[in-house]
Order: C-alpha cells, then sequence, then structure tokens
C-alpha cells in the first residue's frame, strides 16, 4: 500500500550535490481510510427511507350509543375473521350458525398461501353471487383481546393486497366466537355487525 | 541471456477509489437527516403498502410495552402545544424549557413531570424510564396532548393535523384499540399506522 522509497537512502556521495528526484505521488492510503471511515458513519446514522405507513380509517362513531345503528349487510357477502392469541386466525363465511356453503369456522395461517388465497376465491364468488361491481365482498375483523398489532398489521396488509373494497374492525366478541377461539365450535345466533368504508 | 526481472511497485494508484469514496461520502451526507433517537424503541411490524409519512403536519404517538410516547413534527407547533397544555393544567415552563421542548425527541411523562425529562441531557432521557403519557379516563393527558397538537397545527400551519401511530409488534390489541378509542372519541377516524417495509414474495 504505502510507497516504498528505495534508492534514496544512499546519501550523498562524492562531493556533488545532487538534488533529490522528488516523488510526484502523493499518499492516498490516509485518506481513502478517512473517506470510507465517514461514508460508514453516515450510513449507518442515516434513515435512507422514510418509513412505511398505512391508512386507516374507522367508522363514525357518535358519544350515544343508542345513536350507532346496526347496518345489515347480505350474509352471502360477509366473511368474519376472528384473530386470536399465537397467531391464530379463524374465519366463516355468513352466519356463524348457518354459514354459508364452504364456509363454516375454519383455521386458516397469515400469508400467501394461507388467508390469501381463500380471500381471493371468495372474492369471486361474492363477485358472481352478486353480479355487480359495486357490491364486492365485505371482510369484518374481529381482534381479541390476546391478539397482538402485527396480527391486525398483517391482516390490514392482507386486505391492501387483495383489494377487498369494504372492511371494518369491530371489537365485539359474542361467547360463540370467544369459543371458537378456544377451539371449541358451537352453534350461535346471529351477531350485528357495523361495517365501514375504508 | 538473463532475463532481467522488472521489479514491480508496491503502490497501488489510490486516485481512483479516493473519488468513489469521497463521492459516496458527499451523497450520503447531502441526503442524509439524521435519525431522531428514540425514547422508546419499537419494532414495527412490516406491511407492503407503500405510502411515505408526511415530513410535517404530523404527530406520532408511539405505542410499547404499554405505555405511550407522543411526538410531533415541527418547532412551532410543539412550542404552541407545550403553551396550550401549560395554560390547561397549569404547569409553568420557562422560555428555555420551550426551547429545549421545540427540539426534544419524543417524550413519555405526566405533564407534571415534564420539566425533570426538559432538564436531563438527551442522551440521559432515554435512560430515565419514562412511565408513558396517562391515558385512563380519570387522568386523559394523552387526548389533551392530542387536542392541544391540533390546535396548534391549525393555528401555525393552517391544516389538519395528521395522526400516525407506531406500534410494537408485540403489543397486545387492547392497548392499541384504547389508543384508537382516545383518537376516535375527537373524532379522528381516519389515521395512520406506520409499518416497516415488507419483501415481495410475502
Amino acid at each position: 500500500m504505502a510507497e516504498l522509497n528505495t534508492g534514496d537512502g544512499g546519501g550523498e556521495k562524492g562531493g556533488k550535490v545532487r538534488s533529490k528526484k522528488q516523488n510526484s505521488k502523493v499518499d492516498l492510503t490516509a485518506m481513502v481510510d478517512l473517506a470510507f471511515l465517514l461514508i460508514t458513519f453516515f450510513m449507518l446514522t442515516t434513515t435512507l427511507s422514510k418509513p412505511q405507513s398505512m391508512s386507516l380509517g374507522l367508522p363514525d362513531k357518535d358519544p350515544d350509543k343508542d345513536k350507532n345503528k346496526d347496518v345489515k349487510v347480505d350474509e352471502n357477502r360477509t366473511m368474519t375473521i376472528l384473530l386470536g392469541d399465537n397467531n391464530k386466525l379463524v374465519r366463516y363465511v355468513g352466519l356463524l350458525a348457518t354459514p354459508v356453503s364452504g364456509g363454516a369456522p375454519k383455521d386458516f395461517a397469515y400469508g400467501k398461501d394461507g388467508i390469501r388465497k381463500e380471500l381471493i376465491s371468495r372474492k369471486e364468488a361474492v363477485l358472481q353471487y352478486t353480479g355487480n361491481k359495486d357490491k364486492g365482498m365485505i371482510v369484518i375483523i374481529k381482534p381479541s383481546k390476546k391478539s397482538n398489532y402485527r396480527n391486525l398489521v398483517d391482516i390490514l396488509d392482507e386486505m391492501a393486497i387483495v383489494n377487498v373494497p369494504t372492511y371494518a374492525i369491530v371489537n365485539d366478541f359474542t361467547p360463540e366466537e370467544t369459543k371458537l377461539l378456544g377451539g371449541s365450535v358451537s352453534a350461535a345466533p346471529v351477531p350485528a355487525t357495523e361495517t365501514a368504508n375504508p | 541471456m538473463a532475463i532481467k526481472m522488472k521489479k514491480k511497485s508496491t503502490s497501488t494508484d489510490m486516485t481512483a477509489m479516493c473519488d468513489v469514496a469521497f463521492l459516496l461520502l458527499t451523497f450520503f451526507i447531502l441526503t442524509a437527516t439524521a435519525k431522531a433517537p428514540e425514547v422508546l424503541p419499537v419494532d414495527t411490524p412490516q406491511s407492503t403498502v407503500q405510502t411515505k409519512l408526511p415530513e410535517k403536519n404530523l404527530a406520532t404517538l408511539t405505542v410499547g410495552g404499554g405505555k405511550v410516547f407522543f411526538d410531533i413534527k415541527g418547532k412551532d407547533v410543539r412550542k404552541r402545544t407545550l403553551e396550550l397544555m401549560s395554560n390547561k393544567y397549569g404547569v409553568k415552563f420557562s422560555e428555555d424549557d420551550q426551547n429545549k421542548f421545540a427540539v426534544m425527541e419524543s417524550f413519555g411523562v405526566p405533564i407534571q413531570s415534564l420539566k425533570q425529562v426538559l432538564d436531563m441531557k438527551p442522551a440521559d432521557r432515554s435512560k430515565a424510564g419514562q412511565p408513558g403519557i396517562p391515558k385512563d379516563s380519570l387522568d386523559n393527558q394523552l387526548a389533551e396532548w392530542i387536542q392541544n397538537a391540533r390546535i396548534a397545527n391549525i393555528e401555525i400551519q393552517d391544516k389538519e393535523l395528521e395522526i400516525a401511530i407506531k406500534g410494537d409488534a408485540k403489543e397486545e390489541y387492547p392497548v392499541i384499540r384504547k389508543v384508537m378509542d382516545i383518537l376516535q372519541d375527537q373524532k379522528i377516524n381516519s389515521f395512520s399506522l406506520v409499518t416497516g417495509l415488507r419483501g415481495k414474495e410475502f
């Protein structure tokens, strides 16, 4: 790396004073070292990309509870997704007591091979059922008390990926739904649901 | 005849390397925005959504370990918010304190002990173990902070303040819901969730 100056060390032989030939090269090693050090520093301290964000719209909430009207929707269009602890995810289509064919409560995994396939196929089925592009699938997301924030963001992300037209986060659980997350399945009366446009 | 070996020079030409290094250095210096020190480090969940957070008119609620920390962008908005809060709770802050608050990172203490945090050195603030902003119904300071920040932002920037929730991936849902409820009580029905970027193959 460093320049080795060989052959100049002889000193003055003889009587003549010879002017030394100056080496025109500057040793840049130290400079490069410094530059890379600074580069490393700046790379580590900068946030190159701004954090991503996903926007979320919730339905209007009236402080007066009686004014919060339940919106009735076609049960054939709704899919309810229950989020439990330890990344458990249960979905049913239609009403819990009388699910539409193939829509009985079932466990799914998060991600590409799990709930997404189901969402895509169900979305198609709903469109065929209604035959109207404005009446797409409605997904009701019910995060339980034990679910964590990652689950919520994951499922909202799925909504964005699959492009579900309408979805809502609903907080009230019926005892039957709680049981569903606990493992045992039982028939139940219909829960009232509210929906929102995202 | 003996072949004379040319004596190779051991030095490398560093000029090109030096050029590249400084080019990169210049790039990084110019694009750099200093990373704000995180008082409450959280591990955000990932998503594939590619919307960026705005630089201005933003308040961030950092939620982790059951605590909520608050942060507003913009020095003027911060000062005005502190002024409004100080009037509301009757806690006095000196000019010096206000200037410190304007450049401070996010904080998570009740307003009564905010002054102690302001008096600390920036490096010590994250170690101090701030308890989070009170958010229960008896002493809902978080709601007041949000409310006053919105007022301050409209006064100064003439725009509605946007709210972002930066939650830890392992945070349990009830805490997030509590924060969302506080927002909804103020008729903030749309806000952002801060996420990291996820790879395409998800």
